[in-house]
């Protein structure tokens, strides 16, 4: 194949921005800041031109490249896209612009800030398109350090714990990841994902590790289990799955809101990104076996994240914890896809809805969450820092703009029909209620809540008699009005419209849910 | 396919593009938002006409009435999410009610409005709302119907919070949707049950679509938890919804708050649409709910029509009860709605959808009437809403009083002339004739005489007597202006209904029963023979006599002498505080949900934060802990157990080594000294030991 490596290339685009921005000298702030916007933009225009070249008929894996790296480890260059990949590259790019607009008026170390930005971008880059453990992972690994960095030096006043909380946590969870990865390249001498899968397919892989790590202190069952277990704990802290959240509020909330921007929309998903693209495909069959315990952790992630959300007072943990319910949504849908294999028509139709309704949520939830979390920032940035639940109130009478794409920010979070939100959610209960009735039915609970803690927002930010404080409180600028119209339109595209994304990753879907035998 | 039937989409649609475009204009273009919003609604009102004679002229003829135009949304897997909207006598006719009632207050809230300073907000919300409900309305897809049917939950909730900065209006609007939204969560996992179960989101589509025959047959063939059919479980849930939007109990609690929206809202929102659409949705899945494994059982006795039917009753009872205690103009209103629509629920569940729907319809125009009536007299008395403190206004406000009068004898039920009348006899007769318990026949009748004393009472308080405007409620100031008669941008509405309120209820008399036939999509004959059949005139008849005696009651109590004070106490609450009190607090269910519901919601996410900070954390925090403490130990078993020992092992070795070291020394005097003194140790024992 030699094919123009446009993969490759969108991946050294932030790369080489953020070689560039190092150059830049501390004085130069604009200079950084529109550098860095530029090269965001640049990668951007980059990501649309592969959707818009991208194959939606056939859902299998495009704009590959593979070459022998360190063949005697089985290590290959190996990247490639497929309708999953794609949307997450989309949404990276989308969300990084947006991640650097609300970062705007940090002032110190500015060139280094955007610097790591699109370090980050570029690890997101490699993550979403690695097929091959080995560098995926070095990606993956990698995302940690400028994610580090940014919540280190530029956090609020408890950064140093919500950072190290959030390095070590992460790292733990890696390191098992890791270790799991490390058994099947033992057994099995292959390290690219795509191998692994058709092996486990075909129901190879395990047996392998079995006969190769030959433990007697471990019957069979038990060492797949404890394969599977270590990486499903790389994942699962990073999607968060309760009880592996905890380290997501206090880093959500100490970050500055930009990079606050940078980790739900997108960091988010690399764990449920690697849900899909490994975990489910890999370890399929180990995740049946201990399904149910599975799922009631992701109703008690849905649960217990909406209701935390409600008795918070700092809007930024508000939405930390809401992003946590959100994303509890999609390994619901997860989960209940892995219940059942085999050919039955109509569960596979179910499943096809559920699929397609995690992949659309992540995207709706990517966008919307980072939306949200700019209108923090930008309250903060008229308000001094504040942004508390208690310290407004009557915005909407000195801020009506403000007030009114908020609310839509806010009513698409909520789901409602119209807004992207819903269409989402509406395909992951569709699919996931006939699959697993129960664990489906307790999570709408989820979605009550949801609603109770967004109308308090409301209610306690934007009405009521307007704080005295904020009587000059200004509304969106022409600027930000003209910045948040493409969100605020895609939110409004997509809720009416969500063949756009589904129809680019339909096949995709299909094709997942086919290979999903074991 | 004809063209209004390919089109109809436009009748919402229009509304909703209106809203778009006055959301993006400037607050101060107040013409044209209020003309963009009143034109797409003439627009839509036309269509709906239009629509409306296509469905009466199929109809005229025999033929199908029912014709359904479905869409692909997305895809899924190999199949296509479809939508569609459908033409129906049940779409026809409520479109119709709808677009007519929205047109009628879109024009009298260019009075009611004229000096607020979001009108031009308030025009797009109106517009959304309409738009919205006419899409509930000509839905063909339980999914689009369940969107629209957010949507107006959506314009309900920005609507009643409209005056912001009134906490109160802000947390009612959060009520209302909060309220709503649990029911409709309910009505959500009932509808991807029932597309679990037929497959299909679709009403029509062919004989595919899920209130078709064969989905249904299939739906009551499912037994699931606790020995219910699929069919009952889904209609159940579906029912849920309809109880959150249409008020009845126990989610009832949410529409006296709503009335804190502006007066032509809860006209329009909360007395003739929206809180109906939860009565339309009931009688649009009606197939559903009244499918039985065995079609030869009477259609209305299924369970869930049964639970309908009571939920319904107990409803009208309930707030017919407590609008007798009350003193505030449009909470009167708002509990006469809860009761009302409880009757609408009651007549689907006993007599089938043309009985609720015809109640649904005339009501409607009443209900719409008397609010905007209730709205003229609080225009006029410079926003004063408690009745105390009114009195005297018939004379002041002539056209009001007229039409106010007309409103109020429809809602009583006041024989022959009045629309009330007949919507109510039907449902009473169908009550009556139930198979299942003649308890919500008596529960109804017991209404009817309550409704008739409510509404007397409200009317003797507002319009007769004397003025008693000089006692304001504190926080208003003191009317500059006596109360005036309202403008004709607000009477002619007004007069418009009254003639409705009166003429309505011929379409649907025994003895033509127009439009009972035209949902069935019959031919209708004129039959006075009707009437001779006993129990219908004897219903009619007692129905009839509990009116008069409501109203005469109403009159001893209020009529009989002049109200002059207005802080003197209600006659009835003297003659049963206690009783009225309860009553005049809503028999507490608001301080009943507010000391266990919310509490323990309350709590509960207290208790989630808790197990978050201390349970999760704690454990994680108790990890590093232990593995900092391992580290620590460690560090202690380094430096002073393991160093410590080998350092002392060491320096013992070294030590002993510097003392061997001595004996090796190299240097020979010392060795021979070593030598000399090892000798004369061995002489020393040598002769010790002989010795012993």
């Amino acid at each position: 194949m030699t094919a123009f490596p446009w993969l490759t290339v969108l991946t050294t685009v932030p790369v080489a921005g953020a070689i560039v921005l190092l150059g830049v000298t501390e004085r130069n702030k604009n200079l950084a800041r529109v550098l860095a916007l530029a090269f965001s933009f640049l990668a951007l225009v980059l990501t649309l031109f592969l959707w818009h070249s991208f194959n939606a008929a056939t859902g299998g894996m495009q704009f590959q490249e593979r070459h022998a790296w360190i063949p005697t480890l089985g290590v290959e260059y190996h990247i490639g896209i497929d309708g999953l990949g794609l949307l997450m590259l989309l949404l990276s790019s989308i969300v990084v612009p947006i991640g650097m607009i609300a970062s705007w008026q940090i002032q110190e170390r500015v060139p280094l800030y955007f610097s790591l930005v699109l370090f980050l971008q570029a690890c997101l880059f490699g993550t979403f398109t690695a097929l091959n453990f080995f560098h995926w992972f070095i990606f993956w690994e990698l995302s940690l350090v400028p994610a580090f960095f940014l919540i280190k030096l530029w956090g609020g006043p408890r950064r140093t714990p919500a950072a190290t909380q959030f390095l070590v946590y992460t790292m733990v969870g890696s390191i098992a990841l890791l270790l799991a990865f490390l058994a099947i390249f033992l057994a099995t001498g292959n390290f690219d994902f795509i191998d692994l899968a058709a092996l486990a397919r075909n129901g190879h892989l395990m047996p392998d590790v079995i006969a190769k790590l030959n433990w007697h202190r471990f019957t069979p069952e038990h060492l797949t289990l404890i394969v599977f277990a270590g990486a499903f704990l790389g994942f699962a802290v990073k999607v968060p799955l309760a009880p592996f959240h905890t380290w997501l509020p206090a880093a959500y909330a100490e970050a500055p809101t930009g990079t606050t921007i940078l980790l739900t929309g997108a960091m988010s998903k690399m764990g449920i990104y690697g849900f899909l693209r490994i975990l489910v495909p890999i370890f399929g069959a180990e995740m049946q076996t201990v399904l149910t315990p599975l799922l009631w952790l992701a109703v008690v992630t849905i649960v217990l994240s909406a209701y935390a959300a409600l008795a918070q007072k700092d809007l930024k943990r508000i939405f930390a914890y809401s992003s946590i319910n959100h994303l509890g949504y999609c390994l619901l849908g997860i989960f209940a896809v892995v219940k059942f294999t085999g050919g039955d028509v109509a569960l596979t139709a179910e499943k096809f809805a559920a699929m397609n309704g995690v992949l659309l949520q992540m995207f709706n939830h990517g966008l919307t969450a980072a939306t949200l979390f700019w209108f923090v920032a930008m309250l903060e940035k008229r308000s001094g820092g504040l942004r508390g639940l208690d310290d407004f109130g009557g915005l909407r009478k000195v801020a009506p703009v403000f007030t009114g794409l908020m609310g839509i920010s806010l009513f698409s979070s909520l789901g409602l029909p119209g807004l992207n939100g819903f269409v989402g959610e509406f395909l992951i209960f569709k699919g996931s209620f006939p699959l697993v009735t129960w664990a489906t039915a307790l999570s709408v609970i989820g979605l009550l809540a949801t609603a109770i803690f967004i109308l308090g927002i409301l209610q306690r930010v934007f009405s009521g008699p307007l704080n005295e404080t904020w009587t000059a409180l200004p509304d969106l600028s022409t600027g930000e009005r003209l910045a948040l119209a493409p969100a605020i339109a895609l939110m409004f595209a997509l809720g009416l419209w969500p063949q756009l994304v589904l129809g680019v990753v339909n096949n995709t879907v299909i094709q997942m849910v086919q290979q999903l035998r074991f | 396919m004809p063209w209004i039937v390919q089109n109809l989409w436009l009748v919402p649609a229009l509304p909703i593009l209106a809203a778009g475009v006055s959301a993006l204009v400037k607050q101060r273009n107040r013409v044209f938002a209020a003309s963009l919003a009143i034109g797409s609604m003439a627009i839509s009102f036309l269509l709906s006409v239009w629509a409306f004679a296509h469905v009466l002229r199929l109809g005229s003829y025999g033929a199908i009435t029912r014709q359904a135009v479905n869409f692909g949304w997305f895809q899924f897997g190999s199949e296509w999410l479809k939508l569609g909207w459908v033409l129906d006598p049940l779409a026809a006719l409520m479109l119709l009610m709808v677009a007519f009632v929205g047109l009628l207050i879109f024009i009298y809230s260019i009075g009611y409005m004229a000096h607020d300073e979001n009108f031009t907000r308030f025009f797009c919300f109106l517009a959304l709302f309409a738009g919205a409900m006419l899409g509930v309305v000509i839905a063909n897809s339980l999914l689009l119907l369940f969107m629209c049917w957010e949507i107006v939950g959506l314009t309900s909730y920005l609507l009643i919070g409209f005056w912001y900065a009134n906490p109160r209006a802000a947390a009612a609007a959060k009520k209302a949707f909060i309220v709503t939204r649990i029911g409709d969560l309910a009505f959500f996992l009932g509808m991807v049950w029932l597309y679990a179960q037929a497959g299909t989101l679709l009403f029509y589509d062919g004989g595919t679509g899920c209130l078709e025959h064969s989905a249904l047959t299939r739906l009551v063939a499912q037994t699931t938890v606790i020995g219910m059919v699929a069919s009952t479980g889904i209609a159940l849930l579906i029912f849920c919804g309809a109880a959150g939007k249409s008020g009845q109990v126990p989610l009832h609690v949410w529409l006296p708050d709503a009335m804190e929206g502006p007066t032509p809202v809860s006209a329009l929102i909360h007395a003739a649409t929206m809180v109906a659409a939860g009565v339309f949705l009931i009688a649009r899945i009606y197939p559903l709910m009244s499918a039985h494994v065995e079609m030869a059982i009477p259609f209305t006795t299924t369970t869930a029509l049964q639970v309908v039917t009571w939920v319904g009753a107990i409803t009208a009872v309930f707030g017919a009860m407590i609008a007798v205690a009350h003193y505030d103009i449009k909470r009167i209103l708002a509990y006469s709605t809860i009761s009302q629509l409880g009757y609408m629920m009651m007549g689907l569940g006993v007599g089938g959808v043309a009985v609720g729907m015809f109640h649904l319809i005339t009501h409607a125009f009443f209900k719409s009437l008397l609010f905007l009536g209730a709205g003229s007299v609080i225009h006029g008395c410079s926003g004063e809403q408690d009745i105390r403190r009114m009195g005297g206004l018939g004379k002041l406000m002539p056209i009001t009083f007229a039409t106010y009068a007309v409103g109020m004898l429809a809602l009583c039920g006041f024989p022959l002339f009045f629309s009330g009348f007949w919507s109510k006899d039907a449902i009473l007769h169908a009550a009556h004739s139930w198979s299942v318990s003649q308890s919500p026949f008596y529960m109804g009748a017991f209404g009817a005489l309550l409704t008739a004393f409510y509404m007397t009472r409200q009317v003797y308080y507002v319009f007769g007597g004397k003025s008693r405007l000089a006692a304001t409620s504190p926080g208003l100031h003191h009317a500059s202006t006596p109360p005036h008669e309202s403008a004709a941008v607000m009477t002619i509405p007004l007069v418009i209904l009254a003639a409705f309120a009166m003429l309505l209820g011929l379409v649907g008399t025994p003895a033509w029963p127009w439009l009972q036939s035209f949902l069935d999509s019959q031919r209708t004959v004129v039959n006075f023979a009707a009437f001779s059949n006993a129990a219908l005139l004897s219903v009619m008849v007692s129905a009839s006599l509990l009116v008069f005696l409501g109203l005469g009651l109403g009159w001893w109590f209020y009529g009989r002498t002049p109200i002059v004070d207005a802080d003197a106490p209600d006659a009835l609450g003297q003659l049963q505080p206690r009783i009225f009190a309860v009553l005049g607090h809503s028999f507490y269910v608001d301080e009943m949900y507010g000391a266990t519901i919310l509490r323990l919601n309350a709590w509960w996410s207290r208790a989630c934060d808790w197990i978050d900070r201390w349970v999760w954390n704690g454990a994680v925090q108790t990890v590093s802990y232990l593995v900092l403490g391992f580290a620590w130990l460690d560090y202690f078993l380094d430096t002073q157990v393991l160093n410590a020992g080998f350092d002392e092992g060491c320096q013992g070795v070294s030590r002993g080594g510097q003392i061997l070291a001595l004996l090796q020394g190299g240097r020979t005097q010392s060795y021979l000294r070593m030598i000399g003194l090892a000798l004369i140790a061995l002489v020393v024992f040598l002769l010790w030991g002989a010795r012993g």
